[in-house]
């Protein structure tokens, strides 16, 4: 669904990550992994084509080039990490926008459609509210809703669990799986949450910014398992690097 | 009280004017004692390293020392690390609990060397600063080629634009400006005339009070003031609300949904104060006027009706008119600097801060710039 080759991105001219080559395929719970500050959430901007990469393609299946697609009926979904809603807009409004925008329907359909929507995120009654007046956890799920509310089957997550309480990052985990599952959507998620990743992630790749480059890539309790890389070992068992040593 | 730690450390610690650090010349080792505390860290930082240049150091004895806290462990390790000869002294002795902070502090990678970036001389600093000045201008140029897109493309397709959006936005910087606005208009009324009748007086030009009241103010004072009002006012708004919608991956947000920031953001602003800005002027050169004529009427031998009669009669069409492009191009140029601070920010709160400053700085040269344009302008022009 997704391919990568020879990427390399940074900011400005500045290489962060080079020659980065992987795949993901329809169905996946692909994660991006990698310490604070090793250009997760910066490879994920080019994923969506918000920044353009310093060397190397991105082709998204049936789309091409992601940096082609703004201006245009959504061929993706994006949940950002702080959810990113329109502050002066209610709930139910974030998530109207896109069917307002972007299909001929009528007010009560988008309601209907809208409602929906929030309900299968568990925020239903919460559409007359505003971002202000949601907590962290119901700001993601109404950013989940808004990306999913055009039924694209690519959804980009950054961080989704990041900042909320284990019960809540537990009901977001199982939402992401569910809408895999039943959906069939595919799942792009930036992450560090070792929680999370085990109880959602298919496949992943590991970045490294020592290296610059894809550390491991794999199923992450196998490599949790069998890595002969100490600090893959230390990443997926939450240990220090002395520790593992 | 006795015994009661009021926080300093001579009054709470009787050993506390005792040397912490002795040099033990005949074992070649320097001896600390007592409690090696925060507190006392400039002391101990000043006796230890005068001991290290009383000659050679081969161990560093703890085993007298009572406490070790944080700010003492890291003198110790600073100063160990800048032991020139190698191998460097051992540390030796000391409580298991002493030992526990010690480590903390000195262990493995204490002395790596931290890569320091290099110092930029002024040539460098010069070009650096020269380089971001034509960084910025190319940036507003981009800002100006897609602002002007947008424009372009609003025209073609008007169904796509947020109408709803210009019309609070029309709201928000202009309605609710309207008292400042004419309060201000209000004010510069009233000071001209002052002014123009305490010089014209002298010279019996009473009349004439109307006539540079009128001119001064629809031609310069009141689009001028009131673009100042509003690039104080709106321009600010703008550029910290799209600055914190930029810092909050709104503006990200709304272009993975297929909406152009520029379409959806930048133009309804626009087009609201390139709107709205003509009709507080207008609402500046009715109330200055009347600021004018309450002066004139209060302090020169002229009747209202010779006021206004004389107030026609200097004033044309085309004075009018050129206050009104003009503030409808301020209304632009205010607009225009805010979004793109904006937009252009970066790094949190300290960013939208920054952001919200340097829109209204840039507005105000903008605006005086685009006033001098214009003189000339309308010279050439004759209006």
């Amino acid at each position: 669904m997704i391919t990568v080759r020879d990427l390399s991105i940074g900011h400005g001219r500045m290489p962060l990550m080079e020659h980065l080559d992987f795949e993901v395929d329809r169905g996946d719970v692909f994660l991006i992994l990698g310490g604070s500050g090793s250009g997760k959430s910066t490879l994920l901007r080019h994923l969506i084509g918000l920044q353009t990469p310093l060397r190397g393609t991105i082709q998204l299946e049936g789309i091409g080039d992601p940096r082609f697609v703004h201006g245009r009926r959504p061929p993706f979904g994006v949940m950002f990490q702080s959810g990113a809603l329109f502050g002066s807009m209610t709930l139910a409004q974030n998530v109207a926008l896109p069917l307002e925008t972007w299909t001929d329907l009528d007010a009560d359909t988008i309601a209907s459609v809208v409602g929906g929507t929030l309900r299968l995120v568990g925020l239903e009654g919460a559409g007359d509210r505003l971002p202000a007046e949601l907590s962290g956890g119901m700001k993601k799920r109404a950013g989940i809703a808004r990306a999913l509310v055009l039924s694209t089957d690519l959804l980009f997550l950054d961080e989704p669990s990041a900042g909320l309480d284990p019960i809540s990052a537990a009901g977001l985990d199982e939402l992401l799986v569910t809408l895999n599952r039943s959906l069939g959507l595919t799942l792009v998620v930036v992450t560090h949450e070792l929680e999370s990743i085990y109880r959602i992630g298919s496949r992943c790749i590991l970045l490294d910014k020592r290296t610059r480059g894809i550390l491991a890539r794999g199923e992450p309790r196998r490599l949790r398992d069998t890595s002969p890389d100490n600090f893959v070992r230390a990443f997926f068992n939450r240990r220090s690097l002395e520790a593992v040593r | 009280m006795p015994g009661e730690d009021n926080g300093d450390p001579r009054r709470s610690d009787p050993r506390a004017e005792r040397r912490l650090v002795r040099y033990d010349a005949s074992e070649a080792r320097i001896r600390f004692a007592g409690a090696l505390t925060t507190v006392s860290a400039g002391r101990l930082r000043a006796e230890l390293y005068r001991a290290l240049g009383e000659g050679p150091v081969r161990a560093l004895d703890l085993s007298e020392v009572d406490r070790l806290e944080g700010g003492a462990a890291a003198v110790l390790a600073d100063a160990w690390c800048t032991v020139d000869t190698l191998p460097r002294p051992e540390f030796i002795g000391g409580e298991a609990h002493v030992r526990d902070v010690l480590d903390l502090f000195v262990g493995p990678d204490a002395c790596a060397v931290r890569p320091v970036p290099p110092r930029r001389g002024f040539f460098e600093e010069a070009g650096a600063a020269t380089a971001e000045m034509f960084a910025n201008v190319r940036a507003l140029l981009d800002f100006i080629g897609e602002a002007t897109l947008a424009t372009v493309a609003a025209v073609r397709r008007p169904w796509t634009v947020a109408w709803s959006q210009v019309s609070r936005q029309m709201e928000r910087h202009g309605a609710d400006g309207l008292a400042i606005v004419a309060t201000i208009g209000l004010l510069i009324g009233l000071i001209t005339a002052f002014q123009a009748a305490v010089q014209l007086r002298k010279f019996g030009a009473d009349t004439l009070v109307a006539t540079l009241v009128g001119l001064s103010l629809t031609r310069e004072l009141a689009p001028l003031m009131t673009a100042i009002v509003v690039a104080g006012r709106s321009g600010a708004a703008i550029a910290a609300e799209l600055g914190t919608m930029k810092v909050s991956e709104e503006v990200d947000a709304l272009t993975t949904l297929g909406l152009c920031p520029f379409r959806y953001l930048v133009f309804p602003r626009c087009l609201a104060l390139v709107m709205v800005l003509p009709l507080l002027t207008i609402v500046a050169d009715i109330i200055g006027l009347i600021g004018g004529a309450l002066v004139a009427l209060g302090t020169l031998e002229v009747s209202l009706r010779g006021y206004v009669l004389a107030t026609r009669d200097a004033l044309t069409l085309n004075d009018v008119l050129g206050g009104l492009i003009k503030a409808a191009a301020f209304g632009g140029i205010i607009a225009l600097v805010a979004c793109e601070r904006g937009l252009a920010t970066t790094g949190g709160a300290e960013g939208v801060g920054r952001a919200t400053t340097g829109a209204v700085v840039k507005t105000l040269f903008y605006l005086v710039v685009a006033d001098a344009v214009f003189a000339v302008l309308f010279d050439i022009w004759g209006i």
